[in-house]
């Protein structure tokens, strides 16, 4: 049986350039591709185009594909209606202090989960386990209270801190330190580093694909983050970009500033577009880790 | 446990779970520089913990240990205060406020018992904001990973663009649900949008998305599953590669076509795969706010669990012990889930 089988296949398979081979690579391989492809990108690159539209080719049913005098004047009117450099500079400082820190306590907690001796340790990290399944939607009103409490409202630290303790970064990387060569510490260790040394002079070092993976994930979160900012701060010039957008669209009679918002938008997306094309396999591999990537 | 085991050579490290003294992956048994080499081997997990045990018993702390001790509170303790102050305390204090009938930013608060879920399971709330959820939550999941795997099946075919395709793919999922959602209002604009457009071609008129609360719910579980089905692909891509090729071989070579290949071979080793995308897609389509926010700001057809709760607390009506109620019962939910999924981990994780 099996043998008559194998006497049938091979001359189906020996013309690798058949038409019918070139066909079924056409619809089983691009036609689903490029269309699925194409079904992502068409949206954001028609972001970028209106955004680059005067508000006479956008305000209309007479349809234009492509702007017929590219114009920034969307930008600067978002920037006028709004203020909308502050909305920038407040997520680029929020993004930024946010992961640097959560990167740091990441490494350290990680570090001392593997390396250090200590009584309760299973079940500290039990405990941070549970918090990575823990969504910090349900958490908003409890810290919105506390945090307004303690004057927080329209502050940086107010936005910053309730999220700074990271149980996903904190996760990942003890998951791959206790993948690191014992035997490197231990001559470390002989040769009288203590523990702070032993972290960044030779975990942290062999260790950076995978903490590049954790911060440009946080790098991420931090940006797009939306409800904690947009119930702590209700001043613009406290506002991040997604909560300042919110305001521009509240603000501006809906369809006549769809060239604004577009501008807006494409402030808030763009950098985190331009930084994902240029590291994407850290952040896949840090957003789909537990999977069966392998 | 077995989680622990699966990584393979963690030997040591793993002991450093168990044991509560030897047992941690650090050198020798002496001090830094003691000069007693010979001793440094791969550490040995069963005599390490067992002279341990022996010689501490548990309960004395050796200078050294309390060191270490000291060391691993200085590193971890901000962040374990961080989770527990922000993650943990949260949780609780929502049992608490739920009990009160509390409107945000007052001095007085009257406890009320089971009032606020009583109130929720008894008025129209709960129909229709667990309808909403349930509808919302079960399309966005379905259609993220029905759509998912077509498309993760596409991009494994060995094909020229095929990695540009993947990034591309998979780019929506890390961008601003905020940015995303401006992005589609403008499409779905009945007026200026392109989707009218595009209907008028066919001579018909576009619908109010916006207004229209069954429409509304629609457009965002078609911008929802927009943004996360990268998400789907790419797992499901990593599961179809991971895929043993001789059992495809040898299913070919008896004859059964492409199709009866996918349904009999393909689909049932996929379903780790499958049950993995399926838990963690409940659980964020569960907490999806951000595009269901911006597209409709006051929630029109679009009130899920997590939206009613914000609107009840911070739009209209200050609620904070009705919210909070909300609120629990949506943990509730995503415990139940999470078990599952806690249950899955300790079967079969793969690191990253």
């Amino acid at each position: 049986m099996s043998t008559a089988t194998a006497q049938i296949i091979p001359p189906q398979r020996k013309r690798p350039l058949s038409w019918k081979n070139i066909g079924q690579t056409i619809l089983g391989g691009y036609v689903p591709l490029v269309a699925a492809t194409l079904v992502v990108l068409l949206p954001l690159a028609w972001m970028i185009i209106s955004s680059l539209k005067a508000p006479g080719e956008i305000v209309t049913t007479e349809l234009t594909i492509l702007p017929q005098h590219p114009t920034m004047q969307n930008y600067v009117d978002a920037a006028t209606s709004v203020p909308f450099a502050r909305f920038f500079l407040n997520s680029v400082i929020v993004t930024s202090i946010a992961s640097v820190i959560k990167c740091f306590l990441a490494i350290v907690t990680a570090y001392a989960l593997v390396f250090v001796r200590f009584p309760f340790k299973r079940a500290i990290f039990l405990l941070i386990l549970v918090a990575l399944m823990v969504p910090p939607q349900v958490s908003v009103l409890p810290n919105y209270i506390l945090i307004a409490g303690l004057g927080g409202l329209n502050t940086y630290w107010g936005i910053i801190l309730p999220g700074l303790g990271t149980a996903f970064g904190t996760f990942l990387l003890r998951q791959h330190f206790m993948t690191l060569p014992v035997s490197i510490l231990e001559s470390a260790e002989i040769d009288g580093a203590n523990h702070w040394r032993r972290l960044w002079q030779i975990v942290f070092p062999i260790s950076v694909p995978t903490i590049a993976t954790v911060a440009l994930v946080t790098i991420v979160t931090e940006w797009n983050d939306y409800i904690w900012p947009l119930i702590v701060v209700d001043n613009p010039n406290m506002m991040t970009l997604p909560v300042g957008l919110t305001l521009l669209s509240n603000s501006d009679s809906g369809s006549q500033a769809w060239g604004i918002l577009m501008a807006g938008a494409v402030i808030v997306i763009v950098p985190i577009l331009i930084i994902f094309a240029a590291l994407q396999r850290y952040i896949v591999a840090g957003l789909t880790q537990g999977s069966v990537t392998g | 446990m077995s989680w622990l085991d699966a990584g393979g050579s963690h030997a040591a490290a793993e002991a450093a779970e168990k044991g509560d003294d030897d047992g941690t992956v650090h050198g020798g048994p002496g001090g830094p520089g003691d000069g007693r080499r010979g001793q440094v081997k791969p550490p040995r997990v069963g005599t390490a913990r067992s002279s341990g045990r022996s010689r501490t018993g548990g309960k004395y702390w050796t200078p050294r240990a309390r060191r270490e001790a000291l060391v691993f509170l200085a590193l971890a303790l901000p962040n374990i205060v961080l989770i527990a102050f922000f993650t943990y305390r949260p949780l609780f204090a929502n049992m608490y406020y739920s009990t009160l009938d509390w409107t945000l930013g007052a001095a007085q608060a009257t406890a009320i018992g089971w009032g606020n879920y009583v109130e929720f399971f008894t008025s129209s709330d709960a129909s229709t904001v667990l309808g909403i959820t349930a509808v919302f939550t079960l399309a966005t999941v379905g259609g993220a990973m029905l759509l998912g795997l077509l498309v993760g099946i596409a991009l494994n075919a060995k094909v020229k663009g095929q990695g540009f395709a993947r990034s591309a793919i998979f780019a929506p999922y890390v961008l601003s649900g905020v940015g995303v959602g401006l992005v589609w209002l403008f499409i779905f604009d009945p007026v200026y949008g392109v989707l009218s457009w595009i209907l008028r071609g066919f001579g018909a008129s576009s619908p109010q998305w916006i207004n229209d609360p069954k429409l509304a719910l629609l457009m965002v579980i078609i911008v929802y599953v927009w943004k996360n089905l990268g998400y789907c692909a790419v797992i499901y891509l990593a599961g179809l590669q991971s895929m043993p090729k001789d059992l495809m071989e040898a299913a070919s070579l008896d004859g059964a076509g492409s199709f009866r290949r996918f349904i009999s071979i393909t689909l049932p080793l996929l379903s780790p795969t499958t049950f993995f995308i399926l838990i963690t897609s409940l659980l964020s389509s569960l907490q999806a706010f951000d595009i269901i926010r911006i597209m409709t700001r006051t929630g029109n057809g679009t009130n899920t669990l997590i939206f009613e709760s914000y609107l009840q607390a911070f739009s209209t009506y200050n609620r904070a012990g009705y919210s909070a109620a909300i609120s629990v019962v949506l943990f509730v939910l995503l415990l139940l889930l999470t078990g599952l999924q806690l249950r899955f981990v300790e079967r079969k994780v793969h690191y990253a």
